[in-house]
């Protein structure tokens, strides 16, 4: 936060709540996963977007469905910053976090900054939880948290004597204490409780105990702040000035979804996902299930490779076909791969990265999947690799994976990872006509027609597809002979046809766009990031250009083929940096085709990078020796 | 919506159907070794295809690895080498993207029961509409040699020097286990016969599956002469026939009947008539499971012919139904729709 409420201290005597404006402010629900955070996260998000105010959200929540209730690799949570500028990363720090539990307390009061205010749920410190989280002494009564502000309440008894009347059932009681908590947030932040309201009735609309029960928790959650004296400030956020245009919350998964469709929209092709559930790619499963009236097909395969190939027929019959997946699903799909580069043919592929290797840590991003998105297939397989770099540009990036998947008749991976893919943020909606053609033309010379004749320009090979008459032919995953298309084994067409898939993808440098960086065009350091990155290293570069420090920032949206120009941005810089959540990745692709000397800064953690640790690193490599941030 | 593959797509059949089986030959040669019992099943499939009613452009056919996987080479038609195991999927894709084509599927013993099995019974279960023909021959004959999931304990191959350890897939049996809605079965030594079976998997609205009893002359020769060569075949095997008692022998003079759950041979010159012998009934599943189990006791005679035909709805028939449905009731979507979703807000 960077005008920050003042100092709390414990001694201030300051007991009217004066609404205190601030730019920024990091907020942290954490419960059990069975507490309903990421749905109060949510709610709260929807409504702050609705009037104006910017944000980044951020789920984190365990592999576990519901873990044992109050442990501590049981907690579930959902972040968000908000503020009235520009926010690109969910925050280092937190302001506010609500705690449920004991455990939820545990584990992220390691990130809430001094001075911090906790919202505590006390009847998550009974003796059962605080042996579980494994205290000794309720930390609500040692004093330990002296350094925080403490709001600690029992919600659920608070909420069992104040609404005695209404004859609840205590088993609801407590299954609403989530929005007592998010009652307390609301007024902490003075936000218009309606929306989530009017969200309780339609949710609620037949279960009437639940209606009731949800909607006056919450009200008294409000209540309870505004009468409880022990934080002296309501915050209060402006809104970030939007320019003009409708708006909606988008998480990178849905993003990618309808991305899929618009893509399919302004190719004036039909559809078809094949794909198997796998975390953190599911939802677009979901998503795109769900769109039958948009005409959309879809198979939930028997597995990753039937997920692929049912998508490789798909496209062979014409359709935009998709396939997602997460890494450990993209292993399976390797064969096919090589299989839809050979047979030269549209095929979208999403992975959604996770911590790898194998099961690794599904719910958790990484970027560790560049490698094998660049080079995991036998045989001189090349395709396209895009990366996403935030939960909006999931749309961008997927209708440019499909333009150049129609344009070039080639798979094309776009990467995304789990951090975008679930986190969201607000999104400016295009209209139909600004979104580009994509449609691609299907007329074909009958006369001269070869099945591997190509475009000269693309090296594209025409799409012909079933139903078109007197144009059958045969394609499959042996070689092929140049034009004709026949499969053939001979020494010279094997090397002259790998060449050709090669030139194929290294042209489409010439259409797209420039490396373009943001900040000095030459000097001491340049920030290289790709993908999810972008945000925290945005936020960094915005501090550190603030002091004055001679950084630049480029970030990578084309992996495969890199932008034409990008040999000569690097070397304009003394020093390249590239931060990835991985070992090195694109580090070490860098090096292979500029023999450019790259710091690597690398964090496989299962956590995106944080913007300070960023600055801190940038001032390292800039001062020469570790300063403090 | 319109798209531009729609005049392609149509489901109306408004090209020429005017064929000869020559239409259906290609120009390249066909590369199985001479007297491969593939050949019995091209033969009769080219026979067939001026006689589907179908256009060429809208026939595909899509094939996996092994010998088998080189048939749609040899068809004018579409055609589709995939990979190995992976042709039911590949078509499946196919199929439910373009349900306007007829869409047939080449694999073999290898490439469907062992790398593809996943895709064998959940196209079973899917009942996508796609005829698959399964070349069986008991060996993996393009690696030259080595035992198959369908290879009998016992045999001596390259990789079972000593003899396969292993009890043999009965393909028959895990078809209707896994919920095909067409199941037939046939052998090299009758083209007739493998003509008949193809036209009516070809009629069947549905996942059909034919299990092709093909000899591999180079590594596995000679591996169904037990009842399938000329001089014995009438006395071991029985064509299932649907309504028809189920009655076999040379002199048709033998016949099966059911004790309990067991079928029994008995003879019709020793106390028994056509009225003791079972009546085929090919749309019972449990029946069509029990009469495929005969296949795996030397004792009995070896069944084919089609074991099963269900009628039900196709999968890609219920995926365009389902869209056709919710577009009623919901409206055609439109991207702007798509795009705003429930929630936006305006800033202006």
């Amino acid at each position: 936060m960077e005008s920050a409420p003042r100092a709390l201290n414990p001694n201030d005597k300051v007991m009217e709540a004066i609404a205190e404006k601030i730019s920024e402010l990091t907020i942290r629900f954490a419960g059990d996963s069975g507490d309903g955070m990421q749905l109060v996260g949510k709610k709260f998000s929807d409504a702050l977007a609705s009037i104006g105010i910017d944000l980044i959200t951020f789920p984190d929540f365990p592999s576990e469905i519901r873990a044992p209730e109050g442990t501590l690799y049981g907690v579930s949570a959902y972040q968000l910053r908000l503020g009235s500028k520009d926010i690109t990363t969910h925050g280092d720090e937190i302001d506010v976090l609500v705690a449920m539990n004991a455990s939820s307390l545990k584990v992220n009061l390691d990130n809430l900054r001094s001075g911090g205010i906790i919202i505590a749920n006390v009847d998550g410190f009974d003796s059962r939880n605080l042996k579980l989280a494994e205290y000794e002494k309720s930390p609500l009564e040692t004093g330990e948290l002296s350094q925080y502000k403490v709001i600690a309440v029992d919600m659920v008894k608070e909420a069992k004597t104040a609404l005695k009347d209404l004859n609840l059932s205590p088993k609801t009681l407590k299954k609403s204490k989530n929005f007592f908590a998010l009652g307390i947030v609301y007024w902490l932040i003075n936000l218009n409780q309606s929306s989530t309201q009017n969200w309780l009735k339609k949710k609620f609309a037949r279960n009437e105990e639940a209606l009731t029960a949800n909607t006056n928790v919450f009200e008294l959650g409000w209540k309870y702040g505004e009468q409880q004296q022990v934080i002296p400030n309501q915050f209060e956020i402006g809104s970030k000035h939007f320019a003009a245009g409708n708006y909606r919350n988008i998480s990178g998964n849905q993003a990618v979804a309808i991305g899929l469709v618009a893509a399919s929209r302004k190719a004036e092709l039909p559809l078809f996902l094949g794909s198997y559930p796998i975390t953190p790619a599911t939802e677009i499963l979901q998503y795109i299930s769900s769109y039958k009236k948009f005409g959309v097909k879809h198979l939930q395969a028997e597995d990753e490779i039937a997920g692929v190939t049912s998508a490789i027929g798909a496209s062979y019959g014409g359709h935009l076909a998709v396939t997602t997946t997460s890494g450990p699903g993209l292993s399976l799909k390797s064969e096919a791969l090589g299989l839809a580069v050979m047979t030269e043919l549209p095929l979208l592929v999403i992975d959604v990265m996770r911590a790898g290797p194998s099961t690794g840590m599904p719910t958790k991003p990484e970027q560790s999947d560049l490698f094998q998105a660049m080079f995991g297939r036998h045989g001189e397989a090349p395709m396209p690799v895009l990366a996403a770099s935030s939960p909006s540009d999931c749309f961008d990036m997927t209708i440019e994976a499909a333009r150049l998947a129609l344009k070039y008749m080639t798979p094309v991976m776009l990467l995304t990872d789990g951090y975008i893919a679930q986190s969201s943020e607000p999104w400016k909606i295009p209209s139909p006509d600004e979104l580009p053609s994509l449609v691609k033309d299907l007329t074909v010379d009958k006369d001269n027609y070869q099945p591997y004749m190509r475009d000269p320009e693309t090296l594209a090979r025409p799409w012909v597809i079933p139903g078109m008459k007197g144009l059958e032919h045969r394609i499959g995953g042996l070689e092929k002979s140049d034009k004709s298309g026949k499969v053939s084994y001979s020494a010279e067409n094997h090397q002259h046809m790998t060449e050709l898939r090669q030139q194929k993808i290294q042209n489409i440098q010439n259409d797209i766009p420039l490396a373009e960086v943001t900040g000095p065009d030459a000097g001491e350091l340049l920030v290289l990031g790709w993908g999810s990155t972008k945000g925290a290293i945005t936020t960094a570069m915005e501090r550190l250009w603030s002091k004055g420090y001679d950084v630049a920032h480029l970030h990578l949206k084309h992996l495969n083929p890199l932008p034409k120009n990008l040999g000569d941005v690097l070397h304009n810089y003394r020093n390249v940096l590239i931060p990835e959540m991985n070992m090195g990745q694109l580090k070490m692709l860098i090096q292979a085709n500029y023999l450019k000397d790259v710091i690597g800064y690398n964090k496989v953690q299962g956590q995106p990078f944080k913007a300070s640790e960023i600055e801190q690193k940038v001032k390292e490599i800039l001062v020469g020796e570790e300063v403090l941030s | 919506m319109k798209t531009i593959i729609d005049q392609f797509a149509t489901m109306d059949v408004n090209g020429s159907t005017q064929y000869t089986s020559k239409d259906f030959k290609p120009e390249n040669d066909v590369r199985w070794c001479l007297g491969c019992g593939a050949y019995s099943v091209l033969f009769p499939v080219q026979k067939f295809m001026p006689d589907l009613g179908v256009p060429k452009e809208k026939i595909a056919f899509v094939s996996g690895i092994g010998c088998s996987g080189r048939f749609p080479y040899y068809m004018e038609t579409y055609g589709f080498h995939g990979i190995h195991g992976r042709p039911i999927a590949i078509a499946s894709g196919l199929k439910v993207a373009r349900p306007d084509l007829s869409v047939w599927v080449v694999t073999g013993d290898g490439d469907n029961m062992s790398i593809g099995g996943n895709h064998f019974i959940h196209g079973c279960r899917r009942n996508v509409d796609l005829n698959v023909m399964m070349f069986n021959n008991e060996i993996y004959s393009l690696t030259k040699g080595q035992y198959s999931p369908t290879s009998h304990k016992g045999q001596i191959t390259k990789s079972s020097p000593f003899g396969v350890l292993e009890d043999p897939f009965n393909p028959v049996k895990v078809a209707i286990g896994t919920g095909a809605t067409f199941v037939a079965r046939g052998y090299d030594k009758d083209r007739f016969h493998i003509q008949y079976l193809i036209e009516r998997a070809a009629r069947h609205k549905g996942f059909s599956f034919i299990e092709l009893y093909t000899n591999c002359l180079i590594f596995n020769d000679e591996a169904f002469d037990g009842f399938t060569k000329k001089d014995v075949r009438d006395d071991h095997t029985v064509n299932l026939e649907h309504g028809k008692p189920v009655v076999f022998g040379i002199n048709h003079d033998k016949g099966i009947r059911l004790n309990g759950f067991k079928p029994e041979v008995i003879d019709l010159n020793d106390g028994y008539s056509v009225d003791d012998c079972l009546v085929y009934d090919e749309t019972d599943a449990t029946l069509a499971y029990v009469m495929a189990s005969m296949s795996d006791n030397p004792e009995m005679p070896h069944p084919v012919g089609v074991f099963l035909q269900l009628d039900k709805p196709s999968y890609d028939e219920n995926v365009v139904n389902q869209i056709a449905h919710e577009q009623e009731v919901k409206g055609e979507g439109t991207l702007e729709e798509l795009l705003l979703g429930d929630d936006y807000w305006q800033v202006n």
